[in-house]
C-alpha cells in the first residue's frame, strides 16, 4: 500500500514552488501519477510530503509561434498532444508518438511533464523531443532556467532537477525546412512500452538533397534516453541511401547498452536497435524529401 | 500531519459528497469502500487491465492510478451512473448480442465506451478498438464488445 504523506495541491506555480523550497530533498511533486503511483504503490518511493500540481491550470496549454516554436505546459495531458491540431499539423511526429503512448486512459489523465521527470528511460517523448532539438523550462524560486531534453536524464529515473526546482514548459523549435522526424518503437501490443524504440530527424541541403544535420535517439536502450552520436556522423553530410541508413542503425546498436528483461535479451535488443532506427530514418528521410 | 485524513469533496454520479479520507487513499478505494459502489471492479491494481475504468468530467481514466485527492472538486460517474432506472443502450446492446462472458470486464469497457460515444457519437471501428485498447477481457470477448458498442452507437444517434 501506499505510505503515508502529508498532501498539498498547490493552485499556481509559485505556492507550488514555495512548498519544494520549504521541503526540498522531503518532498515529491506529483502530476497524473500515472508512472508515479505504480512505484509508490510498490513501496519504492516514500515522500514524507506530496506537493499536487495536477490542479495547476496554467501550466495546461500549447501554444506556437513562428519565431519561438511549439511551448507546451509541463501539466498537458498526452491525450491532448495528440488531438491538437497545431500539434498534427505542424509537429505530426508528437501525435503519432502520443498515439502509442500506453492506452486512452493513461492519456487522459498522465502529463508529458510528468512524464519527463519519472525519469524512465523506457519513455516514449524524451527520444522524440531529442529528435527535435527540444528543451525544457525548469522554474524555482530562484528564477527559470533551460536545459536540453538529452541533458535532462541523468540514469535510471534521475533527472536534472536541483532540489526546489520543477519542470514547467516543453520548448520545441520549430524544425528547419527540409527537415523530416519519425519516431518507431517495438511494442508486442500496440500501447506497450517500447522494447526498443528510435526516433530520428534528417535536415537535407536544399538542391542536392545532401543530410546537412541528423539527430538520433533512442528508448530503453541504456539507464537514460540515449542520443547515439556516432550513428548520427554516419549519415550527416551524406547523400543518404539504404546502405548509409543501415549502417546507422549498427553503429547506433554499438553506442547502446541496453537493459536484459523479460521483454528481450541484450542481443535481440541490440539487433531490433539495427531495425528500429532504420525504419524510423527511412520515414524521417522519407518526411525530409517530401518538405524539400 | 503526515497520514491525517482531510476533507474530500466530489461529485459522484450527480450527488455531491463530503468525505474524510486519507491522502494516501486511492480513488477506487473510495468508491468501492467508503461509497459502496462495488460496481467498479478492481483487477490488477497496477494500471494494467482497466477494471476500475470510470469516468473523470467525462474523461475515462483509470481509478486505481488516481489518488482520491485528484479528483477533489471534480465529477466522477461511474457503472451505477450510467443509465439511471434502466439500462444505457451501451449496456442493453452489449447485454442483447452477448458481449457479456463472465462480465468482470464489463463495467470498465462501458465507462471506455460511454467516454468514447460521449465525445465521438459516430466513431469508427479502429476508434472503437482503440477506445478500448486500455481494457482487458479474460475471455477474449473483444470482438462482440466491439460491435455491441457499434450498434449502441448507431441506437443513440437516433438509427435502429
Amino acid at each position: 500500500m501506499i505510505a503515508d504523506f502529508e498532501y498539498f495541491a498547490p493552485k499556481t506555480v509559485d505556492e507550488a514552488l514555495s512548498l519544494l523550497s520549504q521541503y526540498r530533498e522531503e518532498a515529491k511533486i506529483i502530476a497524473g501519477g500515472q508512472s508515479m503511483l505504480v512505484v509508490m504503490k510498490q513501496g519504492l518511493l516514500t515522500p514524507e510530503y506530496l506537493i499536487d500540481i495536477k490542479g495547476i491550470t496554467a501550466l495546461d496549454y500549447i501554444k506556437y509561434d513562428e519565431g519561438k516554436g511549439l511551448r507546451i505546459g509541463a501539466l498537458t495531458i498526452h491525450r491532448a498532444i495528440e488531438k491538437s491540431p497545431l500539434i498534427r499539423e505542424r509537429f505530426g511526429v508528437l501525435s503519432e508518438m502520443e498515439r502509442n503512448l500506453a492506452t486512452i486512459q493513461t492519456r487522459n489523465w498522465g502529463t508529458i511533464g510528468g512524464n519527463l521527470c519519472h525519469g524512465d528511460p523506457a519513455g516514449d517523448p524524451a527520444p522524440v523531443l531529442i529528435a527535435l532539438k527540444a528543451k525544457l523550462k525548469l522554474s524555482s524560486l530562484r528564477g527559470e532556467r533551460t536545459i536540453e531534453v538529452e541533458e535532462f536524464s541523468k540514469d535510471y529515473l534521475e533527472v536534472a532537477l536541483e532540489p526546489g526546482e520543477m519542470l514547467t514548459e516543453i520548448q520545441v523549435p520549430t524544425p528547419p525546412p527540409h527537415s523530416g522526424v519519425a519516431g518507431e518503437k517495438l511494442m508486442v501490443m500496440k500501447g506497450d512500452m517500447g522494447i526498443v524504440g528510435a526516433a530520428v530527424s534528417i535536415t537535407l541541403k536544399p538542391g542536392n538533397g545532401v543530410c546537412q544535420d541528423a539527430r538520433i535517439a533512442l528508448s530503453n536502450c541504456a539507464s537514460t534516453p540515449l542520443r547515439t552520436k556516432e550513428a548520427e556522423k554516419v549519415l550527416i553530410g551524406k547523400a543518404i541511401n539504404e546502405g548509409l541508413l543501415t549502417k546507422a542503425g549498427e553503429v547506433a546498436s554499438t553506442e547502446a547498452n541496453p537493459p536484459v528483461d523479460v521483454h528481450g535479451s541484450a542481443e535481440y535488443r541490440r539487433e531490433m536497435i539495427k531495425v528500429f532506427v532504420r525504419r524510423a530514418a527511412a520515414k524521417a528521410l522519407e518526411r525530409a524529401k517530401a518538405a524539400s | 500531519m503526515k497520514g491525517e485524513p482531510m476533507e474530500l469533496k466530489l461529485t459522484v454520479n450527480g450527488k455531491p459528497y463530503e468525505l474524510m479520507v486519507k491522502p494516501n487513499t486511492l480513488l477506487v478505494d473510495v468508491l468501492r469502500q467508503e461509497l459502496k459502489l462495488t460496481g467498479t471492479k478492481v483487477g490488477c491494481l497496477d494500471s494494467a487491465c482497466g477494471a476500475c475504468t470510470v469516468n473523470i468530467d467525462g474523461k475515462a481514466v483509470r481509478s486505481c492510478s488516481v489518488l482520491a485527492f485528484q479528483a477533489n472538486g471534480r465529477k466522477v460517474t461511474t457503472i451505477e451512473g450510467v443509465g439511471g432506472d434502466k439500462l444505457h443502450p451501451i449496456q442493453e446492446a452489449m447485454v442483447d448480442y452477448g458481449a457479456i462472458e463472465c462480465g468482470f470486464c464489463t463495467p470498465g469497457m462501458v465507462m471506455s465506451a460511454k467516454a468514447l460515444l460521449d465525445e465521438n457519437p459516430n466513431p469508427s471501428r479502429e476508434e472503437v478498438r482503440e477506445a478500448i485498447q486500455g481494457n482487458l477481457c479474460a475471455d477474449e470477448g473483444y470482438v462482440k464488445y466491439i460491435e455491441a458498442i457499434e450498434i449502441a452507437a448507431k441506437k443513440m444517434r437516433g438509427g435502429q
